[in-house]
C-alpha cells in the first residue's frame, strides 16, 4: 500500500491534488458528480472585498492544448462568500479549505485576507497576485519583486494561517518575486497563474476575447510550469505548489520531482468534471509503477 | 448531468453546412426540451456545446452547424464511431407556461431544440405555431418535421429565395400566441421578444468553458443577478433579460 500524504505548509493532505482556483467555483457543480472529500483540499473562486461581474464575454477562447480565459474575477465577494458559498460547501466538505483572494489594492488584499483569517474553515490563504485579466490589479502586484513583497508583508500582519502567494509568469526572472515573498513571510508559493495570450477571429479581424486578451492554460502550459517549478524550487526553502496543465497522475509525479509539495489542477477540470477525482485514483498505480512508496520523498527528486 | 459514451447511429447532411447526428446512450440527464450537450472531440481541448434537437429511449438527435474545426471534424464521423459527450446541461424550456397557442421561433441553428419542444407541446394537447428564419432557400431544415407533428409552419428567408422574404418577425405577422419560446442571435430574439405583447423563454447562447457551471465563462447580467448560460440558462425569460 503506497502513501499518498503530503503536508503542506504544516497541514496534512490526503493527497497532493488541489482542484485550482476559477476551474471550481465553490465546489457544489463537482459535489453532485463525486464525493469532493476526496480531493486534498480546493482552492475556490478568487474572492475581493465587494461583489464583481467580471469581464464583458466572449471570455473563453481554444487554443491548441489549452484555452485562454478572461473572466476578470467574477465573484460574490467576501462578505457574501462567507455567509452564503462556505456554509453551504460545509455541507460536501468537510477539509480545510484554500480559500483564493484578490485586489485592486494593497489595502483590499488585507480587508479580504482579515475577513478569512477568522473562518475557521479556512486551512491556507492563497494571494493571487498574479490574475492577467483585471485592469490596475491583480498581475500588477505580482511582476516585481517589491510590489509582491509588499503585498505579502502586507497581508502577513492580519493572519496566521499559511499565506501562499500565487505568482505571475509573465515576468522576466520568476525567482527574483518568488524570494521576495519567502524574505516578507509567505509560507508558501503557487506557480503558475496562466499565460497572457490572445487568439484574432480571422473573419471579424478582431481578438476573439473580448478583453482582447487572456490567460493561457492547459497542457500547452505544463513545460513552462514544470520548469518554472524547478528554478524556484532550488531558490526559495518554503513549500510550492506546482500548477499549470497538469491532467494526468503522470504529470503530477513530474511536478513533485520538479519541487512541488501539492499540486492544482485547473483547466482539466473543465473538460473532464471527474479530473481530480480520477488523477488521486489514479495516483497509487502510477506510484507503483515507478516504485515510489511515500509520495512526499520525490519531492524536488529531479535535481 | 451524465458523463458517458455515445454511439453515433447515424450523421447526414440536412441543409447548406448543417448535419443530424443521432447518438444512442443514456438519455436518464435529459429532463426539457432546450438542454444541451458537450461534445469531446478528439484533438480539439474544449468540448463542443450542441443543442438537443429531440430524444427518446436510448437515442438524442442534435443538428449542428460547421462553423470551425471542431463541428468540421463532427461532420465527417460515421455510424459506429463513439463520443465522449456530457449530456442533460442547462435548464431548457419550461413547458408549463405554453398555454394552449404557443409560438415556436427558430433561427437557423436554433431551429432544432424547437423540434422536441413542439412534439412534447403537441402531445400534451397543444397547438403551437412554428416560425423558421433562415438567410437562404439552402439553409432551411426540419420544415417537414414540424408539419407532420400537426403544427402551422412558417418560413421565413433573408433573401426571400423561400417563403416569406425577411426575417421571422415578418412571417410573424397576425399571429397572437398564448406564449413563445425562441431560439436564435441574439438581434432575432430582440426583435421576437419586442414584437410580441405575450411573455415568452429564450434561449441564449455563449462561448462556454465547462458547460457545467464552474469557469463563469459564459456569464451574463440578468434583471435578477449575473447567471451562467450553461446552468441558470441557456434559457431565460422575457422579463429578466437585459438586452
Amino acid at each position: 500500500m503506497v502513501n499518498t500524504k503530503v503536508c503542506l505548509c504544516g497541514i496534512p493532505l490526503d493527497n497532493p491534488v488541489i482542484p485550482a482556483s476559477g476551474t471550481f467555483g465553490f465546489g457544489y457543480e463537482f459535489a453532485e458528480l463525486y464525493d469532493i472529500d476526496c480531493l486534498g483540499t480546493f482552492s475556490f473562486k478568487g474572492t475581493t472585498a465587494t461583489p464583481r461581474f467580471g469581464n464583458p464575454t466572449p471570455r473563453i477562447a481554444e487554443t491548441p492544448s489549452g484555452m485562454l480565459n478572461a473572466v476578470g474575477l467574477q465573484n460574490p465577494g467576501v462578505d457574501a462568500v462567507i455567509e452564503e458559498e462556505l456554509p453551504r460547501l460545509a455541507k460536501c466538505f468537510h477539509k480545510p479549505v484554500m480559500a483564493n483572494v484578490s485586489g485592486f489594492s494593497e489595502e483590499e488584499y488585507v480587508h479580504v485576507c482579515e475577513k478569512f483569517d477568522a473562518v475557521e474553515a479556512v486551512g491556507w490563504i492563497e494571494v493571487n497576485i498574479s490574475c492577467p485579466n483585471v485592469h490596475g490589479g491583480g498581475m500588477s502586484f505580482g511582476t516585481s519583486p517589491e510590489a509582491a513583497g509588499a503585498i505579502t508583508a502586507a497581508v502577513r500582519r492580519v493572519t496566521r494561517k499559511p499565506l501562499i502567494l500565487k505568482l505571475s509568469p509573465n515576468v522576466t526572472d520568476i525567482v527574483s518575486i518568488a524570494k521576495a515573498c519567502e524574505a516578507a513571510g509567505a509560507d508558501g508559493l503557487s506557480l503558475i497563474n496562466t499565460l497572457m495570450g490572445m487568439r484574432i477571429d480571422i473573419r471579424c479581424r478582431r481578438p476573439v476575447l473580448a478583453n482582447g486578451t487572456g490567460g493561457l492554460s492547459g497542457p500547452a502550459v505544463f513545460p513552462v510550469a514544470l520548469r518554472m517549478v524547478y528554478q524556484v524550487y532550488e531558490a526559495v526553502k518554503i513549500p510550492i505548489i506546482g500548477m499549470g496543465g497538469v491532467s494526468s497522475a503522470q504529470d503530477v509525479l513530474e511536478m513533485m520531482l520538479a519541487g512541488a509539495s501539492a499540486v492544482e489542477v485547473g483547466a482539466a477540470n473543465l473538460v473532464n468534471p471527474y479530473a481530480c477525482r480520477d488523477i488521486i485514483a489514479d495516483l497509487p498505480r502510477e506510484m507503483e509503477k515507478y516504485g515510489i512508496q511515500t509520495l512526499s520523498d520525490i519531492i524536488g527528486g529531479a535535481h | 448531468m451524465v458523463q458517458g459514451i455515445y454511439t453515433i447511429a447515424s450523421n447526414k447532411k440536412i441543409a447548406r453546412d448543417v448535419y443530424e447526428m443521432v447518438l444512442s446512450g443514456d438519455t436518464s440527464a435529459l429532463t426539457a426540451p432546450g438542454q444541451f450537450l458537450n461534445i469531446k472531440i478528439e484533438g480539439y481541448f474544449l468540448r463542443r456545446p450542441i443543442s438537443v434537437c429531440d430524444w427518446d429511449g436510448d437515442t438524442i438527435t442534435i443538428v449542428y452547424k460547421v462553423v470551425g474545426a471542431g463541428t468540421a471534424a463532427m461532420s465527417e464521423m460515421a455510424a459506429g464511431q463513439t463520443l465522449d459527450v456530457l449530456a442533460g446541461l442547462g435548464n431548457g424550456f419550461d413547458m408549463r407556461k405554453s398555454g394552449g397557442t404557443p409560438l415556436l421561433v427558430g433561427g437557423g441553428v436554433g431551429t432544432p431544440p424547437m423540434a422536441g419542444l413542439c412534439r412534447r407541446l403537441v402531445a400534451e394537447g397543444k397547438s403551437p405555431t412554428v416560425v423558421l428564419g433562415f438567410a437562404s432557400r439552402e439553409d432551411v431544415f426540419y420544415e417537414d418535421q414540424f408539419r407532420s407533428l400537426g403544427a402551422e409552419v412558417r418560413v421565413a428567408t433573408a433573401d426571400g429565395s423561400y417563403g416569406v422574404q425577411g426575417f421571422v418577425t415578418d412571417a410573424m405577422a397576425g399571429i397572437a400566441p398564448s406564449y413563445f419560446y425562441a431560439c436564435g442571435p441574439i438581434p432575432m430574439l430582440r426583435a421576437v421578444s419586442d414584437a410580441l405583447p405575450a411573455d415568452g423563454q429564450l434561449s441564449f447562447e455563449e462561448r462556454m468553458g465547462c458547460g457545467f457551471g464552474a469557469c463563469m465563462g459564459c456569464s451574463c447580467q440578468t434583471k435578477y443577478g449575473n447567471k451562467r448560460i450553461c446552468r441558470d440558462g441557456p434559457v431565460l425569460t422575457k422579463g429578466e433579460v437585459i438586452w
